[in-house]
């Protein structure tokens, strides 16, 4: 899967990851993919609901040696 | 567009643990395009005044209130193994090696998602405080009934 932007937020615990997605979010245009990197185990619940209460999308989440990347789709 | 959810916190405690937690679930609630408001009250106004300067309040047991008692983000005791600023100091290595931002940082993001802070007025006026011991970010000085207006329309609402 391609992402427009990705964001490196390994090493980083809640609520940073969601922090720096949420930011990165406001610059990006509806429809365009956020590959967000984490290695906290928490971003697998909490990326899902986020998008949820968002109204964003979270596409799929791949993980690969302890490091999940996780890909949002802005919403409209 | 409709009107966002609403979301309340009302920070009484004044350890930097508690307050952690109470800045981590603002954020929670505003990076998720709720409008969060934080009422701090009681040992939660020492998040709110100035970290520098002295804070000068008339009458004996004020003076020395405040003396023992003068906050300022940076100076929040842990509420369970403080000894002293050890703890405090140890806790915040911890926190370091995560990448874990101290108090003063989290308030700056919540702020920067639109977090509202609220300072209440009755501790102030007992504590002997006044509004110039503050921090610029206190959005305003208010009572219960500014609470419960805000409170009664939120879906969270939560003690600290």
């Amino acid at each position: 899967m391609k992402a427009d932007e990705t964001l490196d937020c390994v090493g980083l615990y809640c609520p940073m990851p969601i922090v720096h997605t949420a930011r990165k979010m406001k610059e990006l245009k509806s429809g365009q993919v956020l590959e967000i990197l984490s290695d906290d185990e928490g971003i697998k619940e909490d990326m899902p609901n986020w998008c949820k209460t968002t109204g964003n999308e979270c596409v799929k989440i791949d993980q690969d040696k302890g490091i999940y990347r996780v890909f949002v789709k802005k919403s409209g | 567009m409709a009107e966002n959810e609403k979301m309340t916190i009302i920070v009484f405690s004044g350890e930097m643990d508690r307050v952690l937690a109470a800045f981590n679930l603002a954020i929670g609630g505003a990076t998720a395009g709720m409008d969060v408001t934080m009422f701090f009250t009681f040992w939660g106004l020492n998040v709110l005044k100035k970290n520098e300067g002295s804070i000068k309040s008339k009458g004996i047991m004020r003076k020395m209130l405040n003396m023992m008692n003068r906050g300022g983000a940076k100076r929040l005791p842990l509420s369970k193994f403080h000894m002293m600023g050890m703890g405090k100091w140890m806790m915040q290595k911890l926190m370091k090696d995560i990448n874990f931002p101290p108090v003063e940082e989290l308030m700056a993001t919540a702020k920067e998602f639109g977090v509202k802070f609220v300072a209440c007025t009755t501790t102030i006026g007992m504590m002997g405080l006044s509004k110039s011991d503050f921090i610029p970010e206190v959005d305003s000085f208010a009572g219960v009934a500014t609470y419960m207006a805000i409170a009664k329309e939120s879906k969270v609402n939560l003690f600290i």
